[in-house]
């Protein structure tokens, strides 16, 4: 860090939101302090400068100096682009901030959110109010983690609108693909990341699984090339990209007693006793242990997909086994005798 | 406003290095509008708010202060006094207000605000809904792309269980959960003092001591079968160490069992599922995965469940015992 760098940058905001012309490169030179004689030198200097207040988010305005000659470039911040808006926030308000600024902690946004609550904290907020809520008081500790590397650079192409090109491996393949997003956006569901947009490859809506890119998230555009759809809601995109279709079938298990509490929280009921679903219970009626130690209960549990509910079913072992439906009975038999293949 | 304002991440500052001039200078701006909003505040106060020494602090005070502009008269724009402890800006120019936020600024706070607004059993929903229109208004166009990531809460199964969490800790009482645990397929009983309510992955937990396990536990609320708030009051021992989410929820420990287990395409998604130490790539999409365990239960339930799609290779009497499970629920099939 230099400590002339800090100050030449500082004067450079305070000239450029002190004018309310258009400030020539020249005379911006002899205003700050800190800057060389020599021209080149000078140029060089300038021009990251420029993009150092850029990057921080200060809105620096190019104009040109006289209509009448497009090459006098010059330079100024309007001070109602640079400031932040008059903003006033109740206690319980300033509260819900304090837990929200926590929530990125351990993952990416880490940075930016505590940028964001400094700038509030500047703007006179204060986030530790003696009478918070209820929340506050109670220890509501909501957290996001972002431990896929992929999420930095998809945020960025988001926001910027940027396209993308990366290697996925999608679910049972052996090879990655390559694959070029236009992304729309990135959501977080069951605590898992995904990035949803239009598969260039496919000219279709595609979702993506974070933890399923390998290598780099290459940017393949320039800004802005990404439009997305009027009226896209990323998170529906996602929803029904990941939603569970409907359990349709059922299947009669028998559980013996004192186990299968994985499968006997989902089951309508037993399965010779009328089948009316019980959801609303706080405990399920085939929890309760019908059957003495050593015995065995009939239970009857909705599912939608035979494989998946075989794999269900056969991580139970020898205790639960299928009665019926035969398809699920075979897939659970095949799946064990794949065990000592 | 430029899109592109950025914070210096928290990974940058995490290599150890000094501030950058960059931001150093944001610090600095957003220090005159701390001490302008506030009239006059403490030195002490203020360096603990930045999280500065006291003496980093003056060094910044001075620095605001030397700024000079130089055309066409020379003159400091900024004044400034620190006697006595107090810090007074008697003039602050144009830097007397904050920076407007940043896009990634604003998209941080809205996003986890609007993932608040998801938290089951939130009970300031209406401080959430003002802030989060405030925020929008203030953050005017940089608030535009945070619509475009969202984290989604799970709804756990019974509300009833977050009522009753939130009544055990407003009041302090001790609970009594049945708490399902899945990797033994069994339905426990136990007394626990809750410490807090977290939302991490998506998934609500109590956090609480267990009396039980004598020690501080996680719960995941959509696992709990049962719960009463007992009229006893809450112990949470004074050492009580919370959760460090910040590893993960996963604690290794000396005594964990080292598991080596491999895995087709189709079982891929293990390496996703669990806490991994390693994962190599064995070719045609299978993968070598090691991990550690303190209870191999889980794994000979997860080994059922694969099939041929896995196979555990160490240690050699896990093996031994998932070859006894299979062979036990196949016979199962075969006397029915």
């Amino acid at each position: 860090m230099s400590r002339r760098k800090t100050e030449r940058l500082l004067s450079l905001v305070v000239c450029l939101l002190s004018t309310r012309r258009y400030l020539t490169a020249e005379q911006i030179r002899q205003a700050v302090a800190g800057y060389p004689e020599q021209p080149e030198a000078f140029k060089r200097m300038f021009e990251r400068d420029k993009e150092e207040l850029r990057e921080l988010g200060i809105p620096l305005e190019t104009g040109s100096l006289s209509p009448l000659d497009g090459e006098d470039i010059g330079y100024r911040v309007q001070q109602q682009a640079y400031e932040l808006p008059e903003l006033r926030l109740e206690a319980d308000e300033a509260a819900v901030l304090g837990i929200a600024a926590r929530v990125w902690r351990h993952a990416e946004l880490a940075g930016a959110a505590a940028g964001a609550l400094l700038k509030l904290r500047a703007a006179g907020i204060d986030t530790d109010h003696p009478d918070a809520g209820a929340d506050v008081r109670q220890g509501i500790e909501p957290l996001v983690h972002t431990t896929e590397p992929a999420f930095g650079p998809l945020w960025e192409a988001v926001r910027d609108g940027r396209p993308v090109t990366f290697a996925y491996r999608a679910a049972g393949r052996s090879e990655p693909q390559t694959r070029e997003l236009e992304p729309w956006g990135v959501v977080n569901r069951h605590g898992r990341w995904y990035v949803a947009g239009r598969d260039r490859g496919r000219d279709a809506v595609r979702v993506f699984r974070l933890s399923r890119i390998e290598g780099d998230v290459r940017f393949s555009g320039p800004s802005g090339r990404v439009i997305v759809p009027d009226g896209t809601d990323v998170r529906e995109v996602v929803r029904t990209w990941d939603s569970v279709p409907p359990r349709e079938n059922t299947a009669v298990l028998r559980v013996r007693s004192g186990a299968g509490y994985g499968l006997r929280r989902y089951a309508t009921g037993p399965a010779d006793a009328d089948t009316s679903p019980v959801p609303s219970a706080p405990v399920p009626a085939a929890l309760a242990p019908s059957a003495p130690a050593g015995g065995w209960d009939t239970i009857s549990v909705p599912y939608s997909d035979v494989g998946w509910f075989a794999d269900h079913v056969a991580s139970f072992g020898a205790d639960v086994v299928v009665a019926d439906p035969p398809d699920l009975r075979d897939a659970v038999i095949r799946k064990l005798k794949g065990v000592l293949a | 406003m430029s899109r592109r304002g950025k914070t210096p991440g928290a990974s940058e500052r995490a290599r150890g290095q000094a501030a950058t001039s960059a931001e150093r200078l944001q610090r600095l701006l957003a220090l005159v509008p701390y001490v302008v909003s506030r009239k006059a505040v403490g030195l002490a106060d203020t360096a603990a708010a930045f999280g500065l020494s006291e003496r980093e602090l003056v060094d910044d005070l001075n620095l605001l202060w030397c700024v000079e502009l130089r055309n066409p008269d020379p003159y400091c724009p900024i004044d400034l006094s620190y006697e006595g402890g107090e810090i007074v800006v008697s003039q602050a120019e144009t830097i007397g207000r904050p920076l407007r936020l940043a896009v990634d600024e604003a998209s941080a706070l809205l996003v986890a605000l609007r993932m608040l607004a998801d938290v089951p059993g939130l009970e300031d929903r209406s401080a959430l809904s003002r802030l989060i229109v405030k925020l929008e208004t203030a953050a005017g166009e940089a608030a535009g792309p945070s619509a475009q990531v969202a984290v989604q809460v799970d709804k756990p199964a019974g509300d009833h269980a977050i009522a009753q969490i939130r009544d055990a800790l407003d009041r302090q009482r001790r609970v009594h959960l049945q708490y399902y645990v899945p990797g033994r397929d069994e339905a426990t009983q136990r007394d626990v003092d809750p410490m807090r309510l977290l939302v991490v992955e998506g998934r609500t937990y109590l956090e609480g001591w267990c009396r039980r396990a004598e020690g501080v536990r996680l719960f995941r609320l959509d696992r709990v079968l049962g719960i009463d708030v007992l009229e006893i009051p809450a112990t949470v021992p004074e050492d009580a160490q919370p959760v460090d989410v910040n590893q993960g929820l996963f604690r290794p420990s000396a005594e964990d069992v080292h598991v080596t287990i491999e895995v087709s395409a189709d079982g891929r998604w293990v390496a996703e599922y669990y806490p991994c130490e390693s994962v190599e790539e064995l070719g045609d999409g299978w993968l070598r995965i090691r991990l550690r365990t303190p209870d191999t239960r889980w794994v000979r339930r997860l080994a059922l469940r694969l099939g041929e799609d896995g196979r555990v290779i160490a240690p050699e009497d896990l093996r031994a015992l998932i070859r006894d499970d299979a062979t036990a629920a196949l016979s199962a099939y075969a006397s029915a």
